[in-house]
């Protein structure tokens, strides 16, 4: 098979697999994961084919894998659609297909398969465990299976059909056909739960939030297609006439160029994808979904795909420095904004989450300032070991959740928790002792959950930036060398601080939840998962850690040379300018080393003797709350935005202004036809009429007596009319 | 074969009357026969109608399949009927439909008889508007399409139908006299009313000519002229601020009057601006673009928000119309200012497309709304909620469909939208901008209406007892289904029916 064929064919199956699994398979829970995890390892199979056929291309970047057919017509011409495999591409088909694999495989034991349906669980709830009686008549409380467990995998792989249809596109349009189908996927199962009103409401939260990135975006695509004809990415780099075009066209906005307003458009759509501030704020919320969802969200896919549309277009970005002064200053606020939020959470989701945004924000930075290799690199080193400590933190869930069962199962002599029949068919869950959210009611999990423990440990250090040994590392000592080689004194201070306060957040995390001693009996009673969840943490923890060597700097002392900087010059080539790595300067190494380690003391230092959250001095209200955005927003933008479109338009508009005008032309009409009738019908014409009518009337009537039907009186009034006719014409004739 | 090749628009367009009549003869009280009667003979319009497609060539400029009758041969007025690519796509549209809207009438159990015939009638009245290419034809199946209309929405409708069929029938009834004026106009300056002699003969008139005896120049005749037919048509876009009597018809039309009405009715509309105001207005087109602009981002906009705005499923499905009919106008606008350029081919080929998308997602939308209905008995959103749990397969049909209507890529509405919008944008830029705004209420409308149905703790009136709301059924599901998948299909590959409209737009402007 050609590698071209193959590009078409890898986004199949996982879209097989939503239709099968929604049609067809959807009782069968056996069959449907089975499609579901199948499908995503058939694509992880092309993808690595595609991947290793790439490595083995000379200059990539010069003839990258395509394709292209005929999408719709325009005028005389046509639009083509194709698919793309050049270095980046490459590179990030890599990692996407490895982590939705894992991803997948994850969810099997993540939803509980193979163990009892629930005793009174719900579709669109999460399943609250089922009571089992082992041999010796002992009930238990055991995970229950998820209610929606067949229509979990269905919505997994319309996911991952939207990130691999992105990652292959050669062009714009059917870039954001993938990134809006990951919308839709986003909102269905961050809202999977959607019995939950939070888990609702997060969904609506995060597709209005990204799409109105969305719409600027779609501005930013047709201002692109208008300008130069076509969509396609190297269509439009590789043209020096439409780049110059783009780059000295001015615009009234701002007095940016084409170039720099198409990429400010296009930016505000990743704004919004990746969570950047101001449009931040769904991200956090999205955690309402079930992990292996937020693994997908935040690591794997949703948010990467904002950074790599940019990436993507960072050719045309580029052109107009002053767009790149907007994308450093946001990605670089993003970076130290989300992390001091993510000091003050508990939950241990959340901290994860915002440790995204802030993530996110230090590759969008190292955009900004020009490093384009070092920001796909970050890209890329995030997702694993994202999407690692994110299975992990689902795993410390899990095992939680698993005690908490436990406990639960201690007070089966209680009838309110052995689904005794009048619970059956009640909404109402039994109630949960504890949050097993919460890493204060964790402590000591090492012990009971290890393989879990070692590998978030890994994910937890790599995010961190622990020297040598983790991708998190080379990727973020990189961003911090460009800094400082470019001469970004502010982005390099502010994201140094970031990433101490990063390795601070992430010691804080590890600490309250596996070191110590538990905390909870719920703690106590927690399980190690099963394999279907812990090979997917080794497998990413194996990344976590090697993946950072295949981008050594050539300078680094002791180690550079030894290993080729590969991705440098790999990915590098896939612009027509392969970009210059950064001198090498002890600043920025010796910065990254004392942020990262200093960070990580400093976070186990305090938090190993803090026992509560009153303890903990961090919890800053101003920082807890998130620094006020999401009331802020409700009260400037959603609470008028309702008024306006409820009272002002409808009401006011609609059926007051213009329904009232047609209401007053119909009584204007009403009462033109009432005072004619009155005035003109009435008097005038009925006056006229009813003279004629009444009148021949009333004298037929007072003729009326004259017709007696006797003889003899007729004949009277003969005679008598004979002498009196007579009388008169005698009186006049004679006269 | 040849009968059928000379004969195929006529046949079309009179077999659903035929099929009428027919039904008179049939004794009244067996329903079950009369709805098999007309849900068959209505697809045999559509299966010619595929025959059309197939047989008709996208290459040729001009109208096929032409056929004229002698009808008022005093006043040189014929029943000449033709396609083009254009009306093609409406014709198809009409034709697909009206049998799926006849599936969804299979509940109605009160006067079948009178129901059926009266869309079957209905059917032919859309049809001849699409067909006919002599005005004074085109005004009389305009005008007649109204009828039956009526009587749906007055016969069968909801609680306030009397208002709402009222407000329908006078307001389009009075919006037309001015068209009707306008045509009677050029029948007497050109003694025909064949729409190709008029345009060309129409066009040729210098603008400092005066009227007959009078001093009035045709400057002046046309804008006046051009204005009544703007209104004419925009009142059954319907195009803000003339919409109001939208929401109204719709909510208490029956299901598929409903589905009829968003699907076809509103089409009409739309294809006057492409079929007369823009080929006989061109200048005046041009001037006015900017007004038809702003009132098309005005129906984007408020369409939107007032949709957003409501608590009624089915008016805020009703005001979704206006919203999404809007970016049919902003194409016609853009492309009435820049006539002949690539970008304003580009904003008729999404506006033209989304005419027939629409009427796909918008029958869809209104029949889901309908199933909701019959089983509930009510249309508050705030009285639903959870429903998912209960009725998966209905929840599964609901969210495809909106996110046709939302304009989610992937889907149909995408393209069409996207076009529109690509095409607008150089020409009508600030326009297109604000009618984003428009774009992003379109989520929050279809986002509040799934959560309210679908989403959130279930509402247990409806879990059980009496009113334990049952599922979807098979009658209804074959109704969405060949909806959802054009749906996709021209979401996913477009080509086959943009290339028929795409070259329509070339030749035509």
């Amino acid at each position: 098979m050609t590698t071209e064929t193959l590009l078409w064919l890898i986004p199949l199956p996982p879209v097989l697999a939503f239709f099968l699994i929604v049609i067809f398979t959807n009782k069968n829970r056996a069959l449907s994961h089975t499609i579901g995890v199948g499908a995503a390892a058939l694509s992880w199979l092309g993808s690595m084919i595609v991947f290793a056929r790439a490595l083995g291309v000379h200059e990539l970047g010069k003839t990258p894998f395509q394709s292209t057919f005929n999408w719709f017509p325009t005028g005389a011409a046509w639009f083509k659609v194709g698919v793309l495999i050049d270095p980046l591409g490459a590179a990030v088909l890599f990692f996407v297909a490895i982590t939705i694999f894992m991803i997948f495989l994850y969810s099997v034991g993540y939803h509980n398969y193979g163990q009892p349906a629930g005793d009174h669980d719900r579709k669109g709830l999460p399943p609250h465990g089922a009571t089992v009686t082992d041999e010796h008549g002992h009930a238990h409380v055991v995970p229950s299976i998820e209610p929606m467990y067949s229509r979990f995998f269905a919505f997994l792989g319309l996911f991952a059909f939207g990130m691999y249809v992105l990652v292959l596109s050669d062009n714009l349009l059917t870039l954001f056909v993938g990134w809006e189908i990951m919308g839709l996927c986003s909102y269905l199962l961050i809202g999977f739960w959607y019995g939950k009103p939070s888990a609702r409401d997060a969904a609506v939260k995060a597709f209005m939030t990204t799409r109105v990135g969305d719409v600027f975006m779609l501005l930013g695509i047709a201002y692109l297609y208008s300008a130069t004809g076509t969509l396609s990415f190297r269509e439009i780099f590789n043209n020096a006439g439409f780049m110059q075009a783009l780059a000295t066209t001015a615009t009234p906005i701002l007095g940016l160029s084409a170039a720099g307003l198409i990429g400010l458009l296009l930016f505000i759509g990743t704004i919004g994808k990746s969570a950047q501030w101001p449009l931040h704020i769904w991200l956090p919320d999205a955690m309402e979904g079930p992990t292996p969802v937020s693994a997908m969200i935040h690591a794997a896919t949703m948010v990467s795909a904002g950074v790599y549309m940019v990436i993507r277009m960072f050719p045309l970005l580029s052109l107009d420095p002053r767009t790149m002064t907007v994308v450093a200053f946001i990605g670089t606020f993003t970076a130290i904004f989300a992390a001091t939020i993510a000091v003050a959470q508990n939950d241990i989701k959340r901290v994860l989450a915002y440790s995204t945004i802030s993530q996110l924000g230090f590759m969008i930075a190292a955009l900004g300032i020009g490093a384009y290799v070092a920001a796909a690199f970050h890209l890329i080193t995030h997702a694993f070991f994202k999407a690692l400590l994110f299975l992990g933190s689902g795993s410390v869930i899990h095992g939680m959740e698993h005690g908490v069962l436990h406990v639960q199962g201690e007070h089966a002599g209680s009838p309110q928790h052995a689904g005794s029949p009048q619970h059956a068919g009640s909404p109402q869950p039994p109630q949960q002792h504890i949050d097993p959210q919460d890493m204060f009611n964790m402590g000591g999990l090492r012990k009971k959950m290890p393989i879990t423990f070692w590998t978030f440990l890994i994910g937890g250090f790599a995010l961190s930036g622990f020297p040598l040994v983790t991708t998190g590392f080379w990727s973020k000592d990189e961003i911090l060398a460009d800094a400082w080689g470019h001469g970004h004194l502010a982005v390099f201070i502010t994201l140094a601080v970031a990433a101490f306060m990063t390795a601070f957040y992430t010691m804080r995390q590890i600490t309250l939840t596996f070191l110590g001693e538990p905390r909870t009996k719920e703690a106590e009673h927690a399980q190690e998962t099963p394999w279907t969840m812990t090979v997917p943490l080794m497998v990413l923890a194996f990344f976590a850690v090697t993946y950072g060597w295949v981008g050594i700097p050539e300078h680094f002392p002791g180690l550079g040379g030894l290993v080729p900087n590969w991705f440098h010059d790999f990915v590098g080539h896939t612009l027509a300018h392969v970009p210059e790595a950064p001198a090498f300067s002890w600043v920025p190494l010796l910065t990254s080393l004392g942020v990262a380690l200093g960070g990580l003391f400093f976070g186990w230092l305090y938090y190993r003797n803090v026992k509560s959250a009153k303890e903990d001095v961090f919890q800053i209200p101003v920082l807890k709350n998130k620094w006020y955005f999401d009331e802020a927003y409700n009260f400037l933008f959603i609470k008028p935005a309702y008024w306006f479109s409820e009272t002002f338009v409808y009401k006011w508009m609609d059926q007051w202004l213009i329904d009232g005008i047609l209401h007053s032309f119909g009584k204007a009409t009403q009462g033109l036809g009432a005072a004619i009738r009155k005035y003109i019908d009435v008097i005038v014409v009925n006056g006229f009429g009813d003279l004629v009518g009444y009148g021949t009337k009333d004298v037929g009537q007072g003729l009326r007596p004259m017709q007696t039907g006797r003889v003899q009186q007729y004949m009277l009034a003969a005679l008598l009319t004979v002498i009196v006719v007579g009388a008169i014409l005698t009186f006049f004739l004679a006269a | 074969m040849d009968f059928l090749n000379t004969h195929l628009l006529s046949l079309i367009l009179f077999i659903p009357s035929l099929a009428a009549l027919v039904i008179l003869f049939l004794p009244s009280e067996e329903h079950k026969f009369i709805r098999w009667t007309a849900f068959l003979a209505s697809l045999i319009p559509f299966g010619l109608s595929v025959y059309l497609w197939i047989q008709f060539n996208p290459d040729l400029a001009g109208y096929q399949f032409e056929v004229k009758y002698a009808w008022y041969d005093a006043i040189a007025s014929s029943l000449h009927l033709g396609v083009d690519g254009l009306s093609l796509t409406m014709v198809l549209l009409t034709t697909f439909l009206t049998p799926l809207a006849l599936l969804a009438s299979f509940n109605i159990s009160d006067r079948v008889k009178a129901y059926m015939m009266l869309f079957l009638f209905l059917e032919t009245g859309m049809l001849g508007v699409f067909l006919a290419i002599d005005l004074l034809a085109f005004f009389i199946f305009w005008e007649i399409g109204l009828v039956p209309m009526y009587f749906l929405i007055n016969q069968w409708g909801s609680a306030n139908r009397n208002y709402a069929s009222l407000k329908f029938m006078i307001y389009t009834m009075g919006g037309s006299l001015g068209l009707l004026l306008g045509i009677q106009l050029f029948g007497v300056l050109f003694q025909t009313f064949d729409l190709a002699e008029i345009v060309a003969k129409w066009n040729m008139i210098s603008p400092n000519a005066t009227f007959g005896e009078t001093t009035i120049t045709f400057a002046t005749i046309k804008t006046v002229a051009f204005w009544a037919f703007v209104v004419a048509f925009a009142i059954k876009v319907p195009i803000w601020p003339f919409h109001t009597w939208l929401p109204d018809a719709h909510t208490e039309a029956p299901t598929a009057g409903s589905m009829i009405l968003a699907g076809i009715l509103l089409k009409l509309g739309a294809y006057g601006f492409l079929r007369l105001v823009l080929p006989l207005y061109p200048e005046q087109a041009q001037y006015f673009s900017g007004a038809l602009a702003f009132l098309a981002v005005a129906a984007i906009v408020f369409g939107a928000l007032a949709s957003y705005g409501q608590t009624d499923f089915k008016r805020l499905v009703a005001y979704s119309s206006v919203n999404h009919m809007g970016f049919v106008l902003l194409g016609v606008a853009a492309a009435a200012r820049a006539v002949g350029t690539l970008d304003a081919t580009i904003a008729l080929n999404g506006a033209v497309l989304q005419m027939f998308n629409h009427g796909l997602s918008a029958a869809g939308m209104f029949f889901l709304v309908g199933v909701i209905y019959e089983r509930t008995h009510t249309r508050d959103l705030s009285k639903y909620g959870g429903l998912f749990t209960l009725i998966p397969v209905y929840g599964g049909i609901l969210i495809f469909t909106s996110m046709s209507s939302l304009g989610l890529p992937g889907l149909n509405g995408f393209i069409s939208e996207f076009l529109v919008v690509r095409g607008s944008w150089p020409i009508l830029t600030v326009y297109t901008a604000i009618a984003m705004l428009g774009l992003f209420f379109t989520g929050a409308y279809i986002l509040k209406a799934i959560k309210n149905v679908l989403h959130g703790p279930l509402n247990e009136h409806w879990a059980q007892g009496e009113h334990k709301l049952t599922e979807i059924n098979t009658r209804e599901i074959l109704v969405m289904v060949p909806l959802m998948a054009l749906i996709l299909v021209i979401g996913v590959y477009p080509a086959w029916i943009l290339d028929v409209i795409n070259k329509a737009m070339v030749m035509l402007f």
